[in-house]
Order: C-alpha cells, then structure tokens, then sequence
C-alpha cells in the first residue's frame, strides 16, 4: 500500500462516486423510466406482527401489479419498507425517516390505532399523507390521513341491525378492554334501545386474557338471543374453545364478532370458529369477477394456502386509491392528492369504495358471513353502501 | 344467584386453581426451592405447547386413527422436552449465575427474549391452534343447568396426578431427601456425600419438566404464540410469592385463595376489576407477611 498516495487516493475515490452517479442515474437514462417512492410501514417483528405482516404482502402485490401496468403517471413505484416492531416510538421514528430522508410521496401503514396515533406528529410537521388500511373505532380525522377500512358505525350499526332483524333482540356484548371495544359497545347499546332491543350483560376480559369462565356462567344465566364481540387477539382461540366446551357452539348460539376475519380464524382453529358469524367489508369468499381476479392472482404469487382477511384487501385498495387520486390529480404533490381524493371511487374486489366528498374516510357495503368449517364464510347478508361517520353520538 | 350458578362458579373457581397449580408448581420448585429467579419460565412453558403442537401434526399425518388419545403422548413428550432442555439450560447456563440473583434475572430474561425470537422463527408469529379430542370436547351435564366441560375436568385429574408425582417424589424416593437435604443446607449436603450438582441440575430440570406439561395442557383451553409464556410468568410468579417460597404446600393454597377468588370477583365485576382487586389483596397480604402466607420457619 506504500505507494497509494493521496493523488491515488483522490483518483479512486473519484472513481468510486463517478460509479454511484452513473448507478443511479443510468436506469432512469436507460429505459427513460422515472421512479416515485411509497412507504410502507407496519410491524414486522413483535407481537402485532402476526395480525399486521401480511398487509405488506398485499401491498407489495398491488404496487407489482401497477408497476407491470405502465406504473403511476409513467413512474414506476419503489417500495421503502420499514419494520414498527410493534413499538409506538418505533413507528413515530420510522415515518419520520420516511417521510425527510426518503422522501416518500405517501406512505401505507399502521394497523392498531396507537401506532397510528405515534405517526401523526411526524405526518403534521412533514405535512405527509398516510393511508391507514385498518378498520377501526372512528373519534379521529386528520387531515393528513386517509382512513381505507370500515371505522365503528359502519360495521357495528349494520351488525347490530341485522341481528336484531334475522335472531332476535336480547343482547350480551363481550369485548376486550381496550378502547376499539369500549367505543364499539357505546355505537352498539343506543342502536340495540332504538330497535327495541335489550343489552342483557357487558363484559370486557383483560388483553390477552385466557380464563372466559366467569363470562360464560353469566351468558348461560341471561340466555341472550345474540352475543356481540370485541375479542381480540389470542383471547378469542380460548373464548371459542371455552364456549364450545360449555354447548354454545355456532349451531346453538349467534355470536357475530366485527374482528375475526379468515386471517384470525387460522390462528383460532377452524373447528372452533364454525357457525359463528362476522361482520366485515370484504370477505374471501366474495362472488365477483373482481374479487376472484384478485384471488387468483395473489394465490399465484403467494400460494393457493394464504388466506385472504378484510384488513389484507383494504391495505391493497389502498395503493389503488392512492394512484387514483394521483392520476387524478396529475401530480405527486400531497395537498393537491388529498384534495383529488375526496368523492374519488375505485372498483375494489369487495365492490365500489368511494372517499367521502369531506371527512377523509370511505362508503362501502358492509357483509355479514357465518364461518365454515374450511375457515371461510357463507355471505349472508350485504348492506347498501354505508356512509362513515366517524363522530357518531355517543351513549344515551 | 341460583344453585346452579354457584356450582358452576365453584367448578370454575376450582378449573382455575389447577391451572394456576400446574403452572407455579414448577416455579415453586425452581424458585421456591432452588432459589433461581427463571423470567425464562413461561417460555419453557411455551416450548411444551410447541412439542404439544408438533406432536398433534405428527399423529394426524401419520397414525391419524390415533387422534384421540395423542394428548397423552403429547403431555409425556412436552414433558421429556423440556425436562432435557432444563437439564441442558442448567448445566451450561444457570449454575453460572448461582448466587447471583440480579445478574439471574436480567441473564433469564435474555434468555427469554431469545426463546420468543426462536420460537417465532420457526413457528412463525402466527397463533398455533391444537385439535380437541373428540371425547374431550363435550360437557358432562350433571343437572338441568350443570354442565361442566369435561377437557377442565380432565386437566383437573391431571393435575392431581402431577402433583401426587410430585409429592412422591420428593418426600418418598431417597432422591427427593437428598434435593431437600441439598437446598437446606448445601455444604453440609455435600460434606455427607450427596453429589450437589447433580442434585441442582436435575432439580432444575424436573421444574422445567413441569413447566412443559403445564404448557400441554393449556393448549385444550387456549392457543400458542411466540408470546404465550409472558402471559402465565406473571401470575406464576404471584402464586409462588404470594404462597411463601420455599413451601410447595403454601403454593398450593395461594393457587386455590387467587383461583377462588377471582372467579368470584370476576362474576361480581369486570374481568378488569376483578384482577385489579386480585393484585392489591396480594399486596396487602403481602405488606402484613413479608415472606408470603406460608414462610417457612428456619433458624439462621
């Protein structure tokens, strides 16, 4: 190395960065292809990871099938993946990274509300755009976000109104206690008195709670004609099993839940979960030639196993109303695309979803299914296209 | 409340405190009586629901006619399992850090973390859900509104049978005198001529053995995850404390005082609440009987 001397030096470094230019610059000269960046930012790792990590697959599924097709505006879509690990903090400094080094034109994230609540600070200041693919309990608008799922009073109100119609009107509502349970059962207990209906008992077990005993002597006691969950997680493989075990399985009791979709009856047991019902907006089972289009071509890509749950699909409509209100708003920029988006419509797999003309959330139709023993749904039900209202009056 | 109801909270009180038994019964050992802070419990725990797991895969691939009593083989390979791994863990882990409590419990704790990474790396984050045997999914009906499932009663019998082991074990065999000889006074132990080391690793491993049966066994009522362990150590721990370290029999009671009690507060309250109350009654016990309901005497 004697004589590596400091011209040397200047001349291979010179070299060196002459590399990096030309690498990054020659695929956008060579194939005069422009790129445009997406976050994407969910939990990989920790405990959430088990409910959040597919939500990348079908949203890397949606950016290749853009991608494929001319990309968005001529420019194809580079996803920047980073991991939550299931840590607020984590996902308050991941967007933050996203948003001022990488510079992504929008990002698709988050799936509890805490997480989502972490990235906001960031998203303000950054003045970036978050499209937030989980449904939820509603109480938020920020301007900055544009919410893809059902929030509370579209799957709750249509829930509940269906029981009351289809099997009767004595109630018991079990949840989990945190705040999207508590928030669902206020929606629930003023819509259940307006039909004429009764609340016969309201229990919430701890997080992670396995011991449902005690709750199922006292549902056995009040004989309700529908029972309501808000289970969540791991809890609801022992409330299955604990309710199964105590005679009121899915032939004997109604029992609708507005969070087990097929992604959670795999981690329950198929056997455990059947005759239940769930009230969600887009069910695998769906017959349309959309739906089975996108089936088909994401069992191609992941294999004919992987199920396909509710919050899965919205977090791909949502690169979907993404490059809609970018094309409509012939640019990248994130007021100008916030503003595109609002009355925008897209043709997802569950049907039409269109963004509200102002509080940033969607119209869909909302399904009721009852569970098979294959871990899939029978549709029973469809609503019309349910209007988000977030701000609902609660309690009475 | 009808006659009914109190039977069935009863049952349910009792469905608990075997829970809580088989669950803190290997803690009682590991902690009570070796004095090992193990955070690492739970995940022990978790590894026998995985065995459990792994065998239920098994058996339905290849002797599927025998789903119906693969439960058994289950219980006996979570318990070999894990009782191997204690073995192992103790003698190329734990004994470096006897004496060294702090440095145990951040050392286990580690442990733990590892274990869960494990864990969620070849088993993925997803739950794992186990098959019910048939003949274990029903209820009995003892009356017009008495039914009790009969998986809890059978994880009751279990638990006697674990316990009774226990029992025998270590108040009937020579090997059981020589643990106890062990943990009250070591040098003297092994001035007599009992092999200490020994002793402590199998010690160990009959805890971690117990551990993995207890995480059998809760595959009937719940599911597994990477993070299942974290779940049980908190209430195992509060078990052990609350009874008295050192005193298996306290162990027992605390479990039966914890497991009545809640089921009773939380058929008065919320299951928030109930625990809530649960906590402050063990502290207040606690504050009054800084060594748990049943210290045991021992002159220093």
């Amino acid at each position: 190395m004697g004589n590596f001397d400091r011209r040397g030096f200047v001349k291979a470094g010179g070299a060196l960065a002459g590399t990096a230019v030309a690498a990054s610059v020659l695929p956008r000269t060579a194939f005069g292809q422009q790129t445009v960046k997406l976050g994407l930012l969910h939990s990989l790792s920790g405990t959430i990871a088990l409910a959040e990590a597919s939500l990348v697959d079908a949203e890397k599924f949606a950016i290749e099938e853009i991608n494929a097709a001319g990309g968005v505006m001529g420019h194809q879509i580079v996803p920047v993946i980073e991991d939550g690990a299931s840590e607020n903090p984590v996902f308050a400094e991941k967007a933050r990274k996203l948003l001022q080094r990488d510079k992504v034109a929008a990002i698709i994230g988050c799936y509890t509300s805490a997480s989502r609540k972490a990235v906001l600070p960031a998203l303000n200041q950054a003045k970036g755009l978050l499209y937030y693919p989980t449904y939820y309990e509603g109480q938020e608008l920020d301007k900055q976000v544009i919410y893809t799922s059902q929030e509370a009073t579209q799957s709750v109100i249509a829930a509940i109104q269906w029981m009351a119609r289809e099997k009767g009107k004595s109630f018991f509502l079990v949840g989990s206690d945190y705040i999207y349970p508590r928030t669902c059962n206020k929606i629930a207990k003023p819509t259940i008195t307006s039909l004429g209906g009764k609340v016969l008992g309201e229990e919430y077990a701890p997080l992670g709670h396995t011991e449902f005993s005690s709750i199922i002597t006292k549902i056995k006691a009040a004989k309700p004609d529908c029972i309501y969950s808000t289970v969540v997680g791991g809890s609801n493989v022992a409330f299955y099993k604990q309710l199964k075990a105590a005679g009121l399985d899915g032939e004997k009791q109604v029992l609708l839940s507005t969070v087990v979709s097929e992604n959670e009856i795999d981690g329950i047991g198929k056997d455990n979960a059947v005759g239940y019902y769930a009230c969600m907006g887009y069910f695998q089972s769906l017959k349309n030639p959309a739906n089975e289009r996108f089936i088909q071509a994401f069992h191609r890509k992941f294999g004919n196993d992987r199920v396909i749950g509710d919050p899965m699909e919205c977090a791909y409509n949502s690169v979907h109303l993404w490059k809609a209100a970018v094309e409509k708003a012939g640019s990248f920029d994130v007021d100008k695309v916030i503003a595109a988006s609002a009355g925008l419509e897209i043709d997802a797999p569950e049907g039409k979803v269109r963004v509200h003309d102002t509080n940033h959330h969607v119209w869909k139709k909302v399904r009721v299914g009852r569970a098979r023993a294959d871990g899939q749904f029978d549709i029973v039900w469809e609503s019309d296209m349910m209007e988000p209202n977030p701000f609902p009056k609660l309690g009475a | 409340m009808s006659l009914d109801l109190v039977v069935l909270q009863l049952f349910n009180g009792i469905s608990l405190f075997t829970i809580l038994l088989l669950m803190s019964i290997g803690l009682a050992i590991v902690f009570g009586l070796m004095g090992v802070i193990n955070m690492a419990h739970g995940e022990l725990m978790a590894l026998g629901a995985y065995v459990t797991y792994l065998t239920s895969l098994a058996f339905e691939r290849m002797f599927p006619s025998m789903m119906d009593i693969y439960i058994f083989f289950a219980v006996l390979f979570a318990f070999l399992a894990t009782f191997a791994f204690g073995y192992l863990l103790e003698r190329g882990f734990i004994r470096w850090f006897y004496n060294r409590p702090l440095d145990t419990l951040l050392a286990t704790w580690g442990l733990s973390l590892v274990l869960q990474q494990t864990y969620r790396s070849i088993f993925g984050a997803q739950e794992v859900s186990v098959p019910l045997a048939s003949w274990l999914s029903g209820a009995w009906q003892m009356s017009e509104g008495i039914e009790l499932p009969l998986n809890r009663l059978f994880i009751v019998g279990l638990t006697v049978l674990v316990c009774a082991a226990v029992y025998f074990a270590l108040y009937r065999t020579r090997w059981g005198l020589s643990v106890r000889a062990v943990m009250q006074n070591r040098a003297m132990s092994g001035a007599a001529g009992i092999n200490t080391n020994r002793v402590d690793a199998v010690t160990f491993a009959l805890g971690s053995g117990l551990a993995g049966i207890a995480g059998s066994v809760f595959t009937m009522i719940g599911s597994t995850n990477p993070g299942t362990g974290q779940l049980y150590i908190v209430d195992s721990f509060i078990v052990v404390v609350f009874g008295g370290v050192a005193s298996l029999l306290g162990t027992g009671l605390s479990a039966f005082g914890i497991a009545q009690s809640q089921t009773t507060l939380e058929y008065l309250m919320s299951g928030s609440m109930a625990k809530v109350s649960i906590l402050l009654l063990v502290i207040l016990v606690l504050y009054l009987r800084p060594n748990g309901l049943f210290a045991a005497k021992v002159r220093t």
